[in-house]
């Protein structure tokens, strides 16, 4: 064989690595904490400071943790969804974790963009988001009767996510 | 209306370009001197087309026309007007345009400055380019149209990303792309050089000043991006072997490799096959970062807006351009002959070595960057790859390199004598060993990697000094001499603040008060409060420190903490106090109670040693390209040598 074909040898089999790269999606890194019982925490609520919430009071439902923040601009891009499928009334109780946020900041957002969750708790320096792992606003988990831990979207809640993954797997945990 | 303008002279300079990038081809091949005559005009026309595009973007921008989608997403209306103008390029789809008017501009340089030129060779290097604009003009036509409206205008833009707001944006990404783009130049001369079945010494010699200033401009780039990090990320750090950076630090690493072979192909006619590859590789690893950064197959700091389809294009188009030129490659190679032998002891042999070390280094960078995509592709987990990696590799293969720099320039071509050439330089060997021993001592900290590492400064910078009493003794040197020796030099100067900043820096991270004081680097630094401020469009919480040397008072500092609205993070800007020999650098942290003006603050604080020195090093590579590329011989009409062999059947 020409021995100066190498390189272009060497070129197509990057080029398959590149386009099959192409198909992954970097982010999606699996969480440890699928699986595990959701981090116990006392938050206020945003709403009204005056009250604590924690995740032991949604024992016995499946429901929703959303990691949001007035300053993220991909929440902006999942919201209207969340909106939608609460509206419709096919999502279970979706509980807003808001994060490293200003309380003004916050509540406007929520009356601009529209308000779809269960309540909102104000995590302001961030400390709950570390136990929970998050590393990129939007996040989502998903935690069961138990409150264990049964999914995590990372990034914005899509359409697809919605359909494919977070309703059925609602569907049978409520089951 | 103006914006459509502008759209209309893209998609008119499309249609130009792909009649520049076939008619010259085909007519140097057909031997036609009216389609060869065509590649000039042609330039003009594309360059002229995308300026007029160009200039209609920036005029949206100006007049914060919000009905175009990219200005509504990347610019408003409170903006600074510098920041508003540079905001150009701060997207995706605007660099790309700043990328085609690079290109265009490049080829019109060529086109003026290759009146010595064969009127064929320039026509298939011209030819080429078009070629390549074709891609990147129809990339940013279907994938990336920076000219879509957004119906209804909106009325207030949602304002560029705060890091970018910054004098780094207006230098960084335009010096960059001018090296990116340059290489296409190099790139260009090599497949023209190929096509027409030519690969001598002349070839080399014409491409030569074109890959030095896009080199120069790619050095510039680089460093500049990296003293944007360093002051504005607030870390402190200044490489971080992030994907982007590597995407655009390969391409260097490249193109440093091939200005030294393409002297060995010009002066010795040989390593013309490698030249060629290296060529072809280099402009590959720019298109290649191009992909790795705008497709979202890995992750990075520098985010552009990702998108699958705009990577699926770039791939295709990557594909068709490097399968091509390699296919060409290994078709007129076997071709090409060995050109002139050269002994062990030689230029070439070191030169070689140079070559080995420098690739087998940007190798290393490569598998380091897609080794995430590699074990994510095998199924076998994500991971990232990190400093670590890359320091404990990359690093001693540059050791050797710093050894033979010195010794290139006095080594003689084809043979050289060992024993007189160390003889020669043998002061500078002492040099070296002495200020290795020094530097840790005086630091009253030993560090053997410090010492190693200086000793290899003293011992270049040394023989830089040697070999210029002598060539001076000689004669008065070239200009292209000049320029490597400063070239070498600002390696040296480079390698000094890299080193010291890495072994000798000091970093606290404290909580302090109004009235606390941190020594850091034998200096105090007394933190004096925070008070509110507001910027253009940002609300700032400006922090007062005062530094102080052995109970002097040397300087005030003033790092802030901005606040651009909803919808962007909080930023950090550092202040640096710089000096010839060190740095004093504070950032704000998070402030720790309610009370952000009175109450204590997480505060970080450096002393960075000869931090300066990293970029001034960088500088002064770039002013040793851009000296050598001004050398009159690259000006001359060629005459025939003896050297330039003329190889291959003629196409």
């Amino acid at each position: 064989m020409n021995k100066f074909l190498l390189p272009l040898v060497a070129f197509v089999a990057l080029i398959g690595l590149l386009a099959f790269g192409l198909t992954l999606n970097p982010r999606e890194v699996p969480s440890p904490l699928v699986g595990k019982p959701a981090p116990a925490f006392s938050l206020p609520k945003l709403h009204d400071e005056q009250i604590m919430f924690s995740p032991q009071e949604m024992k016995g439902k499946v429901w929703l943790l959303n990691v949001w923040a007035s300053w993220c601009v991909s929440c902006r891009e999942e919201h209207p969804i969340i909106v939608e499928y609460a509206a419709r009334g096919v999502l279970p109780p979706v509980v807003g974790l808001n994060y490293k946020d200003k309380r003004d900041d916050a509540l406007r957002w929520l009356l601009r963009f529209g308000d779809p969750y269960l309540l909102s708790v104000a995590d302001v320096d961030g400390r709950v988001g570390i136990d929970y792992g998050v590393y990129g606003v939007p996040e989502t988990y998903l935690i069961d009767k138990a409150g264990v831990i049964r999914f995590k979207q990372i990034g914005p809640i899509t359409r697809k996510a919605m359909e494919e993954k977070i309703l059925p797997l609602v569907k049978e945990l409520n089951q | 209306m103006i914006p459509e303008l502008g759209h209309f002279a893209l998609i008119l300079s499309l249609c130009v370009a792909l009649a520049a990038g076939i008619l010259p081809l085909v007519g140097a091949y057909r031997n036609q001197a009216q389609w060869i005559a065509f590649a000039r005009p042609a330039t003009s026309a594309i360059f002229v087309l995308i300026l007029v595009s160009y200039a209609c973007l920036t005029w949206a921008f100006y007049v914060d026309d919000f009905s175009v989608a990219y200005v509504a997403g990347h610019s408003n209306s409170q903006m600074p007007t510098i920041f508003r103008l540079s905001a150009v390029w701060g997207g995706h789809e605007g660099s790309l345009l700043l990328w085609a008017l690079m290109l265009a501009g490049w080829a019109i340089a060529v086109a003026t400055f290759s009146r010595q030129l064969p009127d064929a060779m320039v026509a298939r290097v011209l030819g080429v380019m078009g070629l390549v604009m074709v891609g990147l003009l129809a990339f940013t036509l279907f994938t990336s149209n920076p000219f879509e409206r957004l119906m209804p205008a909106p009325a207030e833009g949602r304002s560029l990303n705060p890091l970018l707001q910054d004098f780094g944006l207006l230098y960084h990404p335009p010096l960059l792309y001018m090296g990116y783009v340059g290489l296409s130049v190099a790139f260009a001369f090599a497949i023209a050089a190929l096509l027409a079945g030519q690969l001598d010494a002349a070839w080399a010699r014409w491409s030569r000043p074109w890959t030095i200033a896009a080199w120069a401009f790619l050095t510039l780039g680089n460093s500049l991006g990296s003293w944007w990090a360093y002051y504005e990320l607030g870390w402190g750090g200044w490489w971080f072997w992030d994907p982007v950076e590597n995407a655009s630090f390969m391409p260097w690493l490249l193109a440093t490799a091939l200005i030294h072979s393409l002297a060995v192909t010009e002066k010795r006619g040989s390593f013309k096959n490698w030249t060629v590859l290296l060529a072809i590789a280099a402009f590959s690893l720019t298109l290649l970062g191009t992909f790795l950064v705008r497709s979202g197959v890995l992750t990075s700091v520098h985010a552009f807006a990702t998108d699958p389809g705009r990577g699926m294009f770039i791939l295709i188009f990557l594909t068709f351009v490097i399968g091509s030129s390699l296919l060409l490659f290994a078709i007129r190679a076997p071709k090409v002959g060995l050109g002139g032998r050269f002994a062990l002891v030689s230029r070439e042999t070191l030169l070689l070595l140079n070559n080995v070390l420098l690739v087998v280094a940007c190798g290393a960078v490569f598998l380091g960057t897609i080794y995430p995509l590699l074990i994510d592709a095998l199924g076998m987990g994500k991971i990232s790859v990190g400093p670590p990696y890359f320091n404990a590799v990359f690093i001693p293969l540059m050791l050797p390199v710093l050894a033979l720099v010195a010794l290139g320039p006095t080594m003689r071509w084809k043979q050289s004598d060992l024993k007189a050439d160390l003889l020669k330089l043998w002061p500078a060997a002492v040099v070296g060993v002495a200020v290795g021993v020094a530097t840790p001592l005086l630091a009253s900290q030993w560090h053997s990697y410090a010492a190693l590492l200086m000793a290899l400064v003293g011992w270049i910078v040394a023989a830089i000094v040697l070999q210029t009493y002598d060539r001076l003794k000689a004669g008065k040197p070239t200009a292209s001499w000049w320029g490597m020796q400063l070239a070498h030099f600002g390696l040296a100067v480079f390698v000094v603040g890299a080193t010291m900043i890495s072994v000798y820096d000091e970093e606290r991270d404290v909580r302090m008060e109004p009235g606390d004081t941190v020594a850091v680097g034998g200096h105090v630094f007394k933190f004096l409060g925070v008070r509110a401020a507001d910027g253009p469009n940002f609300s700032s919480l400006v922090g007062s420190f005062e530094v102080s040397k052995e109970g002097q008072p040397l300087s005030m500092l003033y790092p802030e903490k901005r606040d651009y609205g909803p919808g962007h993070m909080p930023m950090t800007e550092a202040a640096i106090d710089g000096r010839f020999t060190y740095d004093l650098y504070v950032s704000l942290g998070e402030p720790l109670t309610a009370d952000k003006e009175g109450g204590p603050w997480a505060v970080r604080v450096y002393y960075k040693p000869f931090a300066f020195w990293i970029w001034g090093g960088c500088l002064f590579m770039a002013l040793g390209g851009f000296i050598a590329m001004a050398d009159r011989r690259y000006r001359l009409k060629l005459k025939p040598r003896p050297a330039a062999v003329a190889v291959g059947a003629a196409a």
